[in-house]
């Protein structure tokens, strides 16, 4: 396993989550930490970027619907990016796709979060 | 955007199981074996349950669920044993079946519990319920130190569960860990009748047989049950339609008519 690496890019109130090695379940903190200081920050929108994403299993999927529910709980904009077609499947697998909206590239996902 | 985006740096520096000189030939996914395929409609194939209530039907996991969303976390201590995590799951998927609490059968896939496959079961709904539930789950991933099922339409619960060991110091920890809401509003009302607390027990139980099979004297399940959304997701109530409740309920108030016909 490689260790994950969040970076947090933000301007107004979209926030860009680049999310780096490999998603478990014990990404946890640092996800939920990026993601809390980008609503802390005025967030309303949160991109996930996935381009350099290596590797996920499922408690990582887990992982992203939880954080999904805190987010439609707050009032926060959840949308991803950055998918390679094995991970797009499997949010389509998983029906993840139907609860996150899956965009081609960070501008048009950025668009669409603020929109 | 803002020129210093702030790292988040994990406190554990994890190393990579792939050596330098192989990185560069290392498969671009190394997790994709261990995935599902995509499937639109699930294939139960065949079992000895005469009750296929899954072949057709799509998955459905929590995001798709009508009831408040549940976290739940069981886990056992592997104390006294001389384990590892592999070999635990490796245990455990091998006899899934047997660590289930009396009265709860199982069909594993005949394969074995594999990325793709799909297990049957039959359930009680409810503590002392005149109907038997059938119904499956997709291996939706497998690996040497867990595997994950998803539920399908008509399942009481849409939910995801993982099964996982882990070292602890010296101790080996298998648990068991699902994200579930009641798939309908029949489902949610069992559910908080008894059906919760039932599949608390049921999973205590499942661990509790694993540990006691691996040799562990005198096991303690630790438990813990979060309600992570207590919204209902009204746009799903129609996930009643494929209720595996109501067919089962069909199928056993018919059983005498299909019985006489030769229909069953």
């Amino acid at each position: 396993m490689s260790a994950t690496v969040i970076e947090l890019d933000q301007e107004g109130p979209a926030s860009v989550l680049r999310i780096e090695g490999d998603v478990t379940s014990g990404s946890e903190g640092d996800l939920t930490a990026a993601y809390g200081l980008a609503v802390a920050n005025g967030a309303t929108a949160v991109v996930l970027d996935f381009s350099k994403l290596e590797y996920m299993n499922s408690g990582g999927i887990g992982m992203l619907v939880t954080l999904l529910v805190r987010a439609q709980r707050g009032g926060v904009r959840l949308v991803a990016t950055g998918l390679s077609d094995h991970y797009r499947q499997i949010f389509e697998l998983t029906r993840l796709d139907e609860a996150i909206e899956i965009h081609a590239d960070e501008s048009a996902a950025v668009a669409a979060a603020i929109a | 955007m803002t020129e210093t985006p702030t790292q988040i740096e994990p406190e554990t520096n994890a190393t990579t199981d792939v050596p330098a000189d192989d990185a560069a030939e290392a498969p671009a996914n190394r997790d994709a074996e261990h995935w599902a395929k995509p499937v639109d409609r699930l294939y139960a194939g065949t079992t000895a349950m005469k009750d296929d209530a899954v072949t057709g039907k799509r998955v459905r996991g929590p995001l798709q669920g009508f009831g408040q969303l549940w976290q739940k976390s069981f886990s056992v201590r592997i104390e006294g044993v001389e384990t590892t995590p592999e070999a635990v799951i490796a245990t455990w998927k091998q006899h899934f079946a047997e660590f289930w609490p009396r009265g709860q059968r199982f069909y594993a896939p005949l394969s074995g519990i594999k990325p793709g496959e799909v297990g049957l079961l039959e359930i009680e709904p409810l503590p002392g319920a005149p109907v038997r539930l059938s119904t499956g789950v997709l291996v939706l991933y497998a690996d040497a130190e867990s595997f994950t099922f998803m539920t399908p339409e008509g399942h009481t619960l849409s939910a995801w569960i993982t099964f996982s060991a882990e070292r602890d110091g010296d101790v080996t920890i298998a648990r068991a860990q699902a994200l579930e809401r009641p798939s309908d509003p029949f489902d949610e009302v069992a559910y908080r009748m008894g059906g919760n607390r039932q599949n608390n027990k049921f999973w205590q139980g499942t661990l509790c047989n694993l540990a006691t099979y691996v040799g562990v004297a005198e096991p303690v399940v630790e438990t813990q049950v979060v309600c992570i959304d207590k919204h209902r997701q009204w746009r799903h109530w129609r996930n009643v339609s494929n209720s595996a409740t109501l067919h089962s309920a069909r199928r056993t108030l018919t059983a005498p008519f299909r019985k006489l016909t030769g229909r069953g």
